[in-house]
């Protein structure tokens, strides 16, 4: 019988296998930021263990970070500790740092991609949920607690049970107007939060193959959302085109031993998969989140849904309180919802195809008044490449606040913070409770609807504008 | 680590699915560089609520969690974990829990017990009942068991983390005893992966 894409890149990097015991997996590149490795290192320190492999990690400045001023000291001392006690363990320890101001700094699963570091094939962990957006490439990337970084660097593996493998095939091809994060919405919706636990993802089909690699990093990224251990997608010219000159990437003779191994990388023909899922692209629309978790969500054109739709009790108690936190009243058109604040930015919209996409709805356009919109490169290269673009110029002229990198409002940890009650439509990965900020309210969108949305006022899609006078 | 072979302690039942690691400690919150000190953010949104389960006198000294489906989705944060464990639970029980989240737990001590939906559903009901009650989880046997013996029941964990558990074993330890392996691995890696540092 053949093999899955992920069980030839898992079986690829097996250590040890033994019955009765998780496998000793290899970790071929290993992302590090300020929030999740600081005890790991205290725990290196302690035990007097080294980094085993520091030209296999990376560490970054991102979740922290302050996107205004950002040439400043961190005026948060707490923050400014946890950034400062990185830079101590990176010097310490001899790990490769882009700190704040540095220009390969930005958002840990936007700078890996950048640089040329993120290939298929490999196996990348980071203390971080959303890591599975580097499996866009046909690697194994998922996100690992503080222990296990603490593991990895001493050790450069982890034990890990094998996952079981899901299938996420999409047919067809997206209308125009939806896009990537649409399509990863409207499969949360349909799987709930939990519809992929225990599965390293394979997303596949006509609509995958269609992707830029920006919108599969998109879809990947969300794999999280639902629960899946890794969602991938196998490599083929449109990654090897995006790999190819990157800083990092294999040259000469390399680059075509590099290439040949990574077609190989597909899943045969006559390989099963535990589960699978079927989705038709060309009837998706642009889609929303009424909720507060990523499965909860409907078409920009339904309605606020009633707690009485749903059979099951527990749905229906999630459903009831999700409204009250979000203020929302059953029946309600998602339409005519009000936002306050659009951010489009985070490592799910935060490359320079989704800036890109955002100034071609905006352009032309104000925002609307009593609205703000935040537009946060995923890293400095991305915002270096959208001003050499004009694209600043495009969001500074419609009223939009130009912002530096990291992760910035998709978490509530650095000052870009919603207040209590604010609404948001953002184009981030979480609509949990408080996670933008106490009390604040979010709806996960696409990148072409929080644009839209910005310029209206109320949830929106490009179709909703009235033609830009330019 | 500490072995865990059974914990008896007062039950705490959170009626709530979908509990993400974001509920169990806001982004605000994460920015110590120590593992302890993260019980003042455990829960820190609902705790401003007086009805909220943990703001109950009667719960003030609970040590086992039991909680609804799909608990600790979201961020890797493994600081869910230290809060609560520096809150003082030792135990929690859930239909399903998210897969980072129990790894974090099974790394840093915490046992998330798997257990039927309809066993928490009675779990619930018995520390409803009987608010205060405690409850009796036995590792070694994989059960978990009211004081009055109203609800005895089986729960899962894998093999591995059980044992791991039981021993309290050090994990980076054990796999520093496969250093040859690992070594032997290295040397077989294509000259074409990616480095962070080039010498």
């Amino acid at each position: 019988m053949g093999k899955t894409l992920a069980e030839k890149v898992w079986d690829e990097h097996v250590v040890r296998s033994t019955q009765g015991e998780p496998d000793l997996l290899y970790i071929d590149l290993h992302l590090i930021h300020e929030v999740t490795s600081p005890q790991a290192f205290d725990g290196l320190r302690l035990a007097g263990r080294k980094v085993r492999r520091p030209d296999l990690t990376l560490a970054t400045e991102d979740h922290n970070v302050p996107t205004v001023d950002w040439d400043k000291p961190i005026a948060d001392p707490v923050s400014k500790t946890q950034v400062d006690t990185l830079r101590r363990n990176a010097e310490e320890f001899g790990v490769r740092l882009h700190p704040l101001g540095d220009v390969e700094q930005g958002i840990v699963h936007v700078v890996g991609p950048q640089l040329g570091l993120t290939q298929p094939g490999m196996t990348i962990v980071c203390g971080d949920s959303h890591t599975s957006t580097h499996g866009a490439f046909g690697a194994i990337a998922f996100g690992i607690g503080t222990s296990e970084v603490e593991h990895v660097l001493a050790t450069q593996t982890l034990p890990q049970a094998k996952p079981k493998t899901m299938a996420v095939t999409v047919n067809g091809s997206l209308p125009d107007g939806v896009t990537a994060k649409d399509l990863v919405l409207t499969l949360i919706a349909h799987t709930g939060t939990g519809g992929g636990q225990g599965y390293i993802v394979e997303y596949r089909g006509q609509a995958i193959e269609e992707l830029s690699m920006e919108g599969r990093m998109t879809v990947c990224n969300m794999s999280i959302e639902w629960g899946a251990k890794a969602g991938m997608i196998a490599p083929d010219e449109t990654t090897f085109a995006y790999i190819e000159g990157k800083p990092e990437a294999p040259k000469g003779a390399d680059w075509d031993a590099a290439v040949q191994h990574w077609k190989s990388l597909r899943t045969d023909d006559d390989a099963v998969f535990d589960a699978e899922i079927v989705l038709d692209a060309a009837e998706m629309t642009p889609f929303v989140t009424w909720g507060t978790n990523p499965g909860q969500g409907v078409p920009l054109g339904a309605t606020v849904p009633d707690p009485d739709d749903f059979e099951d009790a527990t749905d229906r108690t999630a459903t009831e309180n999700a409204l009250e936190y979000m203020g929302l009243t059953a029946g309600t058109p998602m339409r005519e919802i009000k936002v306050d604040t659009v951010f489009v930015g985070s490592c799910t919209n935060g490359r320079i195809e989704d800036l890109r996409l955002a100034a071609e709805v905006i352009e032309g356009h104000q925002v609307a008044e009593g609205t703000r919109l935040l537009v946060v490169p995923g890293s400095v290269r991305v915002r270096m490449q959208a001003e050499a673009e004009g694209l600043d110029k495009v969001f500074l002229a419609a009223g939009a606040e130009w912002r530096g990198a990291g992760c910035s409002m998709c978490l509530g940890m650095n000052p870009d913070q919603l207040t209590p009650g604010e609404r948001s439509a953002s184009t981030s990965n979480r609509n949990f409770e408080g996670r933008q900020g106490k009390g604040g309210r979010t709806h996960l969108v696409s990148v072409p609807v929080a644009a839209a949305t910005a310029v209206r006022g109320t949830l929106s899609s490009p179709a909703d504008l009235v033609p830009a006078t330019v | 680590m500490d072995k865990f072979t059974t914990h008896t302690g007062v039950g705490v039942p959170l009626r709530r699915s979908n509990v993400d690691t974001d509920q169990i400690i806001p982004a605000v919150y994460l920015k110590r560089v120590t593992r302890t000190g993260f019980e003042d953010g455990l829960f820190a949104a609902w705790r401003n609520d007086p009805e909220f389960v943990l703001n109950q006198d009667v719960y003030a000294e609970g040590t086992v969690l039991v909680a609804g489906p799909d608990f600790g989705t979201g961020s890797s944060r493994e600081h869910a974990v230290w809060a609560l464990q520096n809150y003082g639970f030792k135990v929690v029980l859930s239909a399903r829990f998210a897969d980072i989240f129990r790894g974090n737990s099974g790394k840093a001590g915490l046992l998330a017990a798997q257990t039927d939906e309809k066993v928490i559903q009675r779990l619930w009901t018995y520390l409803e009942d009987n608010p205060g009650g405690e409850i009796t989880v036995d590792l070694e046997s994989k059960t978990v068991r009211t004081a009055d013996g109203s609800v005895e029941d089986s729960f899962d964990i894998d093999d591995y983390t059980r044992w791991r558990l039981l021993e309290g074993l050090d994990d980076i330890g054990i796999t520093l005893g496969h250093e040859a392996d690992i070594a032997s691995y290295e040397t077989t890696r294509p000259s074409w992966k990616p480095a962070t540092q080039h010498v």
